[in-house]
């Protein structure tokens, strides 16, 4: 995986996980590009598009979109079930989650992300094991 | 329930004891992210902890899955905003992250969060530079919303710097994420993480470890990665499974940065494969793979294991069920496919390697179910394995066949890999994806752009002898449905294959006709060429193809390529369409006129391109040697275009006009029917032939002539009255030369047909003259006249001259009289055309003047025209 962006349906960004190293311009000018060509699709397009010589995959979990560019040789269907699965974390972390939790937690957001994914690859494929490290960590945060 | 808001005292937002104790406002509408799969659930706002476990519904797994986590104070507190919140903000220096975040949310314009943030970056810079140490973690997170939110932050850098550098656990957390969002390669300040990397990866706790390994995966140059090189590996070998994994996929990192670190870690993978930790063993295939793909020695290196790579999926398949791992019945899909993946680099053009895995792929394509995402995900990564390595015939369509079940499936994402994959099997499959045609061709229905267009695709390439009438049926449905970006696609698609796979020569006429119609306006310039080509070759199809094309051409003149094949061919081929032919179904009767109508038609119609109306024109033209009436109607149109405004079709009715008047004995054997082109030669230009031969007959190109003074009465005199003076019309100099043309700034209205009835004017000695009128409708204050002299009696009239005269108010132009001669008995008639401009709508008033030689007499005729018809200046 290239890059990850969460965004809502306004286009703005609430997450972005960079795997390849680019300016912050150019990190900006993919973003909007991005975003835009994501939101201008209709709701019963399917999830993957070609951009530059990217595939994107996109899915809408209620008002946020999780997208990720991936290259050529990857494998579209496991990365909408490695968006799931992201999801999924989410969800067990925050109970029930949505938007806000994102918005106000965002650190926390990139905490679990990064127990998932390590350099743009898969590293844990357990639920449990992710969720346990996260909960460790947060129980040494001191005040 | 109120919580206690604190005023002015040390944020407790990252109490540790309750670290999901936050303040939030409530919001009326909260919607969850719950995954679809399980259904939404709307969160309800306010109200006490919504305790209770949310772990039960409708997960994957299934019901004995974990329950939620078990740590204390865990529930969120839902809490009201406290309105006296806003007070104590005042008091505080700087805000805590939420309510910084909620500030900036509650922002009603760009302006005010500008401002907002601003005053914000202040506080967090002074802070930086003589704030509590303790804080700093705190202001850096908000510096990192700010962040997101698009604003600059570098000078948060160096902060960084020192929370990596702190020893407390929250300050590394959040430094490294700091490190991530702020650092990259390309400030020299990363390089300053190094040694705070480095202490961390050798003496940290294993949490920091972690931190450690994410950041240097995620932000590590190559500088970096050498640097830390014996640390990471350091951490590969040693026990616990969490490190482990981790420092694989950072190795995973520093072999793309720094290849030639391949050789330190290369040596370890075929231990690491012996794990069964699954995130272990996931790293270490990706491990693998990266070698492999980097490096060929790697590749045959690592071919040796393929035997154990297929026995750990084996086993996954068959026995390695675990609820932790599975989705939706699948084992560990992310391992799988990655395994898939390695095997297929492992496999590729090796022959040996390939056999190995033959049975394992057969056993996982058979005994995965397409059901759920998951499953296809494995599924299709097993597909892409089987189609690259060298697989065994029957494997290739299993494969196939997958795919074919995949274009069944009712999830839109997985026929869209289906359709590309496919596409790209079609050449080296082809008949294993034919049997899938009717599927494909389903998929046109596809509302989703891109995958009709894959469709197209797919379906053009599958086009074969065989099932052309087929196809090309399915295609013109197509066609006619189809978005507009595709059209042009579709339309030359079937073009192409048509002429690859007709069967006869007619059903391809009828399915360039038939394309024609449906998407005209968006086939390729040649297809025109190709058509006339085609139809002048076919010389047994002549005339149902005029018959064909007269019949949609009088349905609808707006496509502009079937009208100038249609015109074309009503030219070369008029006669035949006048002839009833028993053999069609239904004949057509068609009459002479209403096909000089028609043509009429195109010529006049403003949807016609100057190209179509260049067809039309010679196309009338020819219609003068093929149909037998008297060519008065032709002549006429011919001599009107010879005042147009497009250069060319000026010329060329000039040219006609010359045809007809000089050297009319010349006219049969120019018009005669066109010999069949040499396909690849240079195209015919239609007017190739008379063009050539007419360019030798007339002049130049036309010239204005001055209006001739001399030869002007003095028509003064005719019109006295109320009305006053005369206008001197500039008469046109009909030099015996042969040149016309004088280029009038009136833009040649297409006359339409009026209602006005004619008038006969004069009549002496069996010299007849008579008036038409027409009105073009777009012009309210123009009218044409169009005179014709004619002669019954037994002498010829020669000379003959008109010249008119009208009002002071009105304008009136001459054009060139179509000849000066009107022969004894009912000979060809000579027509001129008037064009009057009544910008007043004055009542009209007419005198003529007619000189010409009869019966061995010079006559000289002036008289007022009388009874004009209202409809002439109203």
């Amino acid at each position: 995986m290239q890059f990850m962006l969460l965004f809502s349906r306004q286009g703005k960004l609430r997450l972005q996980k960079w795997y390849v190293p680019l300016s912050d311009k150019e990190k900006k000018k993919i973003t909007r590009e991005l975003v835009q060509t994501v939101l201008a699709r209709k709701p019963k397009m399917c999830s993957f598009l070609e951009w530059r010589d990217l595939k994107i995959v996109y899915k809408r979990y209620a008002s946020l979109y999780f997208c990720c560019a991936i290259e050529d040789q990857d494998n579209e269907l496991i990365t909408l079930e490695i968006i799931h699965r992201y999801v999924e974390l989410l969800d067990k972390y925050f109970g029930s989650v949505c938007e806000l939790d994102i918005i106000f937690n965002f650190e926390k957001a990139y905490f679990i992300l990064d127990e998932f994914l390590l350099g743009g690859e898969v590293q844990e494929t357990s639920k449990k094991n992710v969720l346990k490290a996260i909960e460790q960590a947060d129980l040494l945060q001191e005040c | 329930m109120h919580e206690e808001v604190s005023r002015g005292t040390p944020d407790l937002s990252y109490c540790l004891a309750d670290p999901m104790r936050i303040r939030r406002a409530s919001f009326p509408k909260l919607q969850s992210l719950r995954p679809e799969v399980s259904g939404f659930k709307k969160a309800e706002p306010g109200g006490p902890g919504r305790a209770g476990s949310h772990g039960g519904g409708g997960e994957r797994e299934g019901p004995d899955e974990a329950p939620t986590p078990a740590r204390p104070g865990t529930r969120k507190c839902w809490g009201e905003r406290s309105g006296v919140e806003t007070e104590s903000r005042m008091v505080v220096t700087s805000l805590k992250l939420q309510d910084l975040i909620q500030e900036i949310r509650g922002a009603k314009t760009q302006a005010q969060e500008r401002e907002l943030i601003q005053k914000e970056c202040a506080h967090i810079r002074a802070s930086f530079r003589d704030g509590d140490p303790l804080q700093r973690h705190r202001q850096l997170a908000k510096l990192l919303y700010v962040h997101m939110l698009g604003y600059p932050a570098h000078f948060g850098q160096m902060e960084c710097l020192k929370l990596i550098a702190s020893p407390r656990f929250t300050d590394k957390r959040v430094g490294y994420l700091g490190a991530m969002l702020l650092l990259d390669e390309r400030h020299d300040a990363h390089l300053l993480i190094t040694n705070s990397i480095k202490n961390d990866l050798s003496q940290g706790i294993q949490p920091v470890q972690g931190l450690a390994l994410c950041t240097l995966s995620t932000m590590g140059s190559a500088e970096m990665c050498r640097d830390l090189t014996t640390e990471v590996e350091k951490l590969l070998l040693q026990p616990s499974p969490y490190l482990r994994k981790k420092a694989i996929l950072t190795a995973v990192h520093m072999i793309r940065k720094v290849p030639e670190l391949s050789n330190v870690f290369l040596p370890h993978c075929a231990q690491l494969l012996h794990e069964r930790h699954h995130g272990v063993l996931l790293g270490t295939i990706t491990l693998i793979t990266e070698l492999c793909e980097r490096s060929p020695a790697a590749l045959r290196h690592f071919r040796k294991v393929v035997p154990q790579l297929v026995q750990i999926l084996r086993t996954l398949v068959t026995t390695g069920y675990s609820i932790e791992h599975s989705i939706s019945g699948v084992s560990d899909p992310f391992l799988q496919v990655q395994i898939l993946r390695l095997l297929r680099i492992l496999g590729r053009n090796h022959e040996e390697s390939s056999e190995t895995m033959n049975d394992l792929l057969a056993q996982v394509a058979t005994n995965t179910d397409t059901g759920r995402n998951a499953s296809n995900a494995v599924l299709f990564e097993t597909v892409l394995t089987i189609m690259d390595i060298r697989s065994a015939a029957g494997l290739r369509v299993l494969a196939v066949n997958i795919l074919g079940r995949f274009l069944l499936n009712s999830d839109k994402n997985t026929r869209y890999v289906a359709l590309m994959s496919l596409l790209r099997l079609v050449q080296s499959d082809h008949s294993a994806v034919q049997r899938h045609r009717p599927t494909v061709v389903e998929c046109l229905r596809e509302t989703d752009v891109s995958l009709s267009r894959r469709a197209l695709e797919l379906s053009l390439a599958l086009v074969n002898s065989s099932n052309i009438q087929a196809m090309t049926q399915e295609l013109q449905a197509f066609l006619e449905s189809c978005p507009p970006d595709l059209r042009a696609d579709c339309a030359s698609g079937i073009l192409l294959a048509a002429e690859r796979f007709a069967p006869t020569k007619r059903w391809h006429i009828d399915t360039i006709l038939h394309v024609l119609t449906t998407a005209g306006s968006h086939v390729r310039d040649d297809a025109v060429a190709n058509l006339t080509q085609l139809i002048g070759g076919a010389q047994e199809l002549h005339s149902y193809s005029v018959r064909r094309l007269y019949s949609a051409l009088a349905e609808d003149i707006s496509q502009q390529p079937l009208v100038q094949v249609a015109a074309w061919c009503i030219g070369e081929y008029g006669d035949l369409l006048l002839e009833w032919s028993s053999e069609e179904t239904e004949p057509l009767q068609v009459e002479e006129e209403e096909v000089l109508a028609l043509l009429e038609k195109v010529l006049q119609s403003h949807m016609s391109l100057p190209a179509t109306r260049g067809y039309a024109l010679t196309a009338l033209m020819k219609l003068s040697t093929r149909f037998h009436g008297d060519n008065n109607h032709i002549r006429q149109v011919v001599s009107i275009y010879g005042s147009c405004l497009d250069v060319e079709l000026q010329q060329r009715a000039v040219e006609y006009n010359t045809l007809f008047r000089k050297y009319d004995h010349m006219r049969a054997a120019i018009l005669e029917k066109m010999p069949l082109v040499e396909r690849g030669g240079p195209q015919a230009d239609e007017e190739g032939k008379e063009s050539k031969a007419a360019a030798q007959l007339s002049e130049a190109a036309p010239v204005p002539t001055e209006p001739q003074a001399s030869k002007l009465l003095d028509l003064l005199d005719l019109l006295d009255g109320p009305s006053g003076n005369a206008q001197h019309p500039p008469p046109l100099d009909p030099s015996p030369a042969g040149t016309l043309a004088h280029l009038l700034d009136l833009p040649c209205a297409p006359p339409s047909p009026a209602p006005i009835p004619n008038l006969k004017v004069f009549e002496r000695e069996g010299v007849q003259l008579n008036l038409s009128f027409i009105r073009p409708p777009g012009i309210s204050a123009l009218l044409l006249i169009t005179i014709t002299a004619t002669n019954s009696s037994g002498d010829d009239v020669t000379h003959f001259i008109c010249q008119a005269a009208v009002p002071k108010s009105f304008q009136l132009q001459l054009q060139a009289p179509s000849g000066d001669t009107v022969p004894a008995r009912g000979g060809l008639p000579i027509t001129q055309l008037f064009r009057i401009l009544n910008p007043n709508k004055a009542p009209l008033r007419l005198k003529l003047r007619l000189t010409y030689n009869h019966f061995g007499q010079s006559v000289q005729e002036i008289f007022e025209v009388n009874n004009l018809p209202v409809e002439t200046w109203q």
